[in-house]
């Protein structure tokens, strides 16, 4: 089975559903933040929330913590990295993905579910989707409009690098290309600002985003 | 201020109170004994004009864990489980600070639910402020809508329901009451009484600074200087951040079983904790303040037992298991200090470098404050003014009033009390936690999934619980009895139209200066109100918060008694919607619904007066009711439930529709009932009262048309009224009387009106 | 000895700064017209001993020159 590592900050808020998304396709555990010690997990996935009340600037005090400077060198080696949301702003910071995220263009916390199109199906993170399928996930952010700059932002097009987009209508942090997820240029990290961990239950609104872990799972290649 | 004032009061002590404080301390008090009892002696910690009265409501009920008198009231929901929850105001604070003081206030009512053992899983939120054309207003509204969120959203409790309503009598006393919901096994739920004499009482969480000294700054020595206003703030600021590590720091605490007891820090800060926990375990307690850690230097003895800085708690430990407390609060960053022991004194004794500077009986303190009785008088006359809006949709309403029912319900769609509150509620995260099943607008009442997790952490089902929130000013302001009972009824039946059956209540009551004869009668009939309904549904009252003195120099607020209602839901799977998802529907109406214009929002968009009557009702025909709509909406006979509340049964039809499937309805059968009890009045009055008339007891439901011509049956004593069929894009409501144009509206058209208004109103 | 540092963060040119246009759109609603190009940053005030270390604390924590321009003003403590 899969195992996946959830980094746990002062201020994460959505560890427990990213470990119960994971609990979903693999087994999963959380990591504490003074830790350098991944305990040999097959995948990491950094939550959402706030971590260390985002303070200074969203997502740029974790990656000095311990257990994401086990994390840089986990994604150097390869080791398949998601970062949603607040992870997804950490992993930029850490320099792990590319681009930075700034304030939504309406300047408020929206909590809102929102329709996504995959655009690359050749990721670990994607493979189970069928080309451009669309998808329903919640977003629910203050800084969330993806940004990279003009050369950065063609290099990741022509590179595949842009994962997931908003569908039309429904970029509401007025992301640039409106891009909702991307990956690092060798594939193996991954950053999205919707939550897919909160799509995994028709109960509770939708089940779209569980094929992302799955993915992840699958893609692993751990024998089940 | 006069010099000439005495320092007992300028903290608002009276002087028989100030007489019977020197009687029971059988000297004058000091500086610091003097703040400490005008907190307690307050309205907020004593209760005292208010206490008399609040002593009728039922607090006995099968579920209840945990009634009034501790941090939170409790009652278990099945599995082993409980729901600890609580409504509290910070209405004042927020008029100061909207931002802050409606963050404080979700931070504060969070540590209620903390301090009992139960980890905060939602939040809710019954916001009032004067009418949206007031610049004013509209800050207010969005500063503290963006302070709940900010809070809640941060430390990662979603913000799952609530209500906003725009009055003009709460243009200058705006109120912010937060509720909170937490889940713990039952047997880990944890009382505050101090126990143990010789045990150490520790103070965690953030350091103490001058925060929400506020009144108590008239103590302040001559070297601090008296126009030294930097050194007096009065708003506290909240940080989520250190809280979230207090949330987590206290389960961890308490899940180790290293805790003797525990009591969050709120308003009347060390003061309040230390002497209702000393109180509660009948023993004292010696404090020193200077063990306190502060964030300020040269703060006196009195400002450290006074002071409401955020995000502190209080727990009692003993010496064998000192050590391992103080690591937890290593483990998560928190200031902690041993601040004092437990005594056999029976006093709370305060000192300084060593040094006793404050000591007193702790029955004096937290017992003693005298207990008013209140003097109420009903006025002769309706002492607020006819409501005046000054909106689009009021002008749309009162140009459609005499013959246009489409103009009417499109207006009312629009208005501020009744269009979509999307525009605030995309401001809080409704789904951290994964227990959200029915979000904001999905349903009547929101519901938790209480899921539990396998060997291998994967969720695995548990029960469900369905909360609400509801407390309309403007009809208590009419009727404070039946008003009252209107509020505690249409909570309940946002409760039953979910399937849920309701466990226990937590009520804020919210109302203006009960010196006043008028004010203490609308305060009496309204308790008697919540009575009598609580009563008749066999609910009892876990606990809550008063608010008095909500007044200004325009008078005082509508009365506003806010009530939270937990219920409890077999299966969340099994649970009515509150829109027509699927053609072919029957749609029906059940309840003893006597729909009136008094008081309502379409009465108000107009310009009436209010009332100083409604109408009566059969308390326990409409505990029936609800009890019939709640077994058939888990037998999954009703799918679609809706409470008629503002704006009435067109409005509740119309907002069904918003699913994008319209309906074919004849009202006909209502417009009977309506004539029936009012035979004088003309035709065209009696479909305006039917289409937009309000009342408690009305639900909308549909389901299949054999399901619910079965319920028809067992239903026909509650009133069973057949309305139509769901269909198409259309909401088609035609007029028996043909006196009024009727009806006819796209779903989408619905939409986009009530959908987009309030959004335009705000950014206008 | 220490020396007072003052880092100035502000949106870098060209990058859409929403905080920066709802102050500029809400100046003149209270009656302060002829104000343009307003934009919204953050301060971080320190002590420091070793004051070339600025250069390099800003490039890592103090801001991200992806989206920042910072401005380091010193003066001593």
């Amino acid at each position: 089975m899969t195992r996946f590592g959830i980094p746990q900050f002062p201020g994460s808020c959505d560890e427990t559903d990213t470990l119960l998304a994971c609990s979903r396709v693999g087994e999963a555990e959380l990591l504490w933040h003074k830790d350098k010690d991944l305990k040999g997990v097959d995948v990491v996935v950094v939550p959402g929330g706030f971590s260390y009340g985002d303070y200074l600037r969203v997502g740029a005090i974790p990656p000095f913590s311990p257990v994401m400077q086990a994390v840089k060198e986990f994604a150097a080696e390869g080791g398949l990295v998601l970062g949603i949301c607040n992870g997804f702003q950490v992993l930029t910071e850490a320099g792990l993905l590319p681009g930075a995220l700034l304030p939504n263009v309406n300047l408020a916390f929206t909590c809102r579910q929102v329709d996504l199109v995959v655009e690359n199906v050749e990721t670990p993170l994607t493979h189970e989707f069928a080309p451009t399928e669309r998808i329903s996930v919640p977003a629910k952010h203050t800084t969330g409009r993806y940004f990279a700059p003009t050369e950065m932002l063609n290099a990741l097009e022509a590179e595949g690098q842009i994962i997931l987009r908003y569908a039309e209508g429904h970029n509401f942090n007025g992301s640039v290309n409106d891009i909702a997820g991307v990956c690092n240029e060798r594939r193996n990290v991954f950053g999205l600002m919707p939550h897919p961990e909160h799509a995994v239950d028709p109960l509770t609104g939708s089940d779209d985003g569980l094929k992302l872990f799955s993915s992840l799972a699958s893609a692993a290649g751990v024998p089940a | 201020m006069t010099t000439a004032q005495a320092p007992h009061i300028a903290l608002g002590l009276t002087d028989p109170e100030f007489e019977l404080i020197v009687e029971k301390m059988g000297r004058e008090p000091n500086a610091t004994e003097l703040a400490m009892f005008s907190l307690m002696w307050s309205e907020h910690c004593s209760y005292k004009h208010s206490k008399k009265i609040l002593g009728q409501l039922p607090v006995e009920g099968p579920h209840l864990l945990m009634g009034p008198g501790e941090n939170a009231g409790a009652v278990t929901v099945g599995d082993g489980l409980a729901i600890a929850f609580k409504v509290e105001s910070h209405n004042h604070p927020s008029a100061v600070e909207p931002f802050q003081g409606a963050a404080t206030g979700v931070g504060g009512i969070l540590r209620d639910i903390f301090a009992v053992g139960a980890r905060p899983i939602a939040v809710l939120d019954s916001l009032r402020f004067g009418e949206l054309s007031s610049q004013r207003s509209r800050y207010l509204a969005d500063q503290a809508v963006a302070g709940i969120g900010h809070y809640g959203n941060s430390i990662g409790v979603p913000t799952i329901g609530g209500e906003i309503y725009f009055e003009s009598p709460y243009e200058q006393n705006c109120l912010v009451n937060a509720m909170a919901l937490g889940l713990a096994p039952v047997d880990q739920l944890i009382k505050s009484a101090a126990a143990g004499v010789g045990n150490h009482l520790v103070l965690f969480g953030a350091s103490t600074g001058r925060d929400g000294i506020g009144g108590a700054s008239v103590l302040a020595s001559a070297e601090l200087g008296d126009d030294d206003g930097s050194k007096r703030p009065t708003v506290q600021v909240g940080d989520p951040f250190e809280e979230s590590k207090l949330v987590e720091c206290c389960l961890e605490l308490l899940g180790k079983d290293l805790l003797a007891s525990l009591q969050d820090l709120g308003a009347a800060g060390l003061t309040s904790a230390s002497s209702e926990m000393a109180s509660k375990g009948e023993v004292g307690l010696d404090i020193h303040v200077d063990r306190v850690p502060l964030r300020e230097q040269g703060m006196e003895p009195f400002e450290i037992m006074v002071s409401e800085s955020q995000e502190r708690m209080l727990c009692v430990v003993t010496p064998e298991l000192l050590d391992e407390v103080l690591s937890v609060c290593d483990k998560w960053d928190l200031h902690h200090a041993v601040i004092g022991e437990v005594t056999d004194t029976r006093h709370m004794k305060i000192y300084e470098n060593g040094e006793l500077v404050g000591d007193m009986p702790v029955p004096a303190l937290v017992d003693d404050c005298p207990v008013y009785t209140l003097a109420p008088e009903e006025p002769t006359e309706q002492i607020y003014p006819a409501p005046s809006v000054d909106s689009e949709a009021a002008r749309a309403a009162r140009a459609a009033f005499d013959d246009n029912a489409q103009g009417i319900l499109t207006a009312l769609l629009a208005s501020d009390n009744i269009s979509s509150r999307r525009h605030y509620f995309e401001r809080y995260d409704c789904i951290v936690g994964s227990r959200t099943t029915k979000r904001p607008e999905q349903a009547e009442a929101a519901v938790l999934h209480l899921w539990k997790q396998n060997e291998s952490g994967a969720p695995i089902p548990g029960p469900s619980i369905a909360v609400s929130i509801d407390g309309s000013g403007r009809k208590v302001a009419a009727d404070p009895y039946r008003g009252t009972i209107g509020n505690v009824l249409e909570c309940a039946a946002n409760i039953a139209c979910v399937g849920g059956e309701p466990l226990g209540l937590t009520n804020c009551l919210n109302f203006g200066n009960p010196e006043k004869p008028h004010i203490a009668w609308q305060l009496t009939e309204s308790v008697k109100g919540m009575r009598d309904a609580c009563n008749a549904l066999k609910l009892p009252v876990v606990g809550g918060n008063v608010s008095l003195y909500n007044q200004s120099a325009d008078g005082p607020i509508y009365p506003t008694p806010v009530v939270g209602i937990v219920g409890g839901v077999p299966d969340p799977a099994v649970v009515a919607t509150n829109t027509f998802a699927e053609e072919e529907l029957f749609v029906g109406l059940i309840g003893p619904f006597e729909p009136t214009l008094a008081a309502s929002e379409l009465a108000k968009l107009i310009g009436d007066e209010l009332p100083t009557r409604l109408p009566d009702l059969d308390l326990a025909k409409h505990a029936e009711s609800l009890t019939l709509v709640r077994d058939a909406v888990r037998a999954g006979t009703i799918k679609v439930a809706r409470d008629i509340s503002e704006g009435g049964l067109a409005t509740a039809l119309a907002e069904c529709s918003l699913g994008g499937v319209g309906a074919t309805i004849d009202i006909a059968p209502l417009v009977e009932r309506v004539s029936r009890a009012y035979p004088d009045a003309e035709p065209h009055q009696h479909a305006r009262t039917a289409l937009f008339g309000e009342g408690p007891g009305g639900i909308v439901v549909a389901g299949s048309r054999e399901d619910l011509l079965a319920l028809s049956n067992s239903a026909a004593s509650m009133g069973f009224l057949a309305l139509g069929t769901t269909g198409g894009q259309l909401l088609t409501i035609s007029d028996p009387t043909g006196t009024l144009k009727e009806v006819s509206l796209p779903a989408s058209e619905i939409q986009r009106i009530h959908g987009g208004a309030l959004s335009e109103r705000v950014s206008s | 000895m220490a020396v007072k540092a003052t880092v100035l963060i502000r949106p870098k040119e060209g990058i859409l700064d929403p905080q920066g246009e709802a102050v500029e759109n809400a100046l003149p609603a209270l009656g302060f017209s002829g104000v343009s190009h307003v934009h919204v940053g953050r301060l971080v005030e320190l002590e420091i001993e070793d004051p070339s270390q600025l250069e390099s604390m800003c490039e890592k924590l103090l801001a991200n020159p992806l989206i920042e321009d910072y401005e380091v003003v010193t003066a001593s403590a």
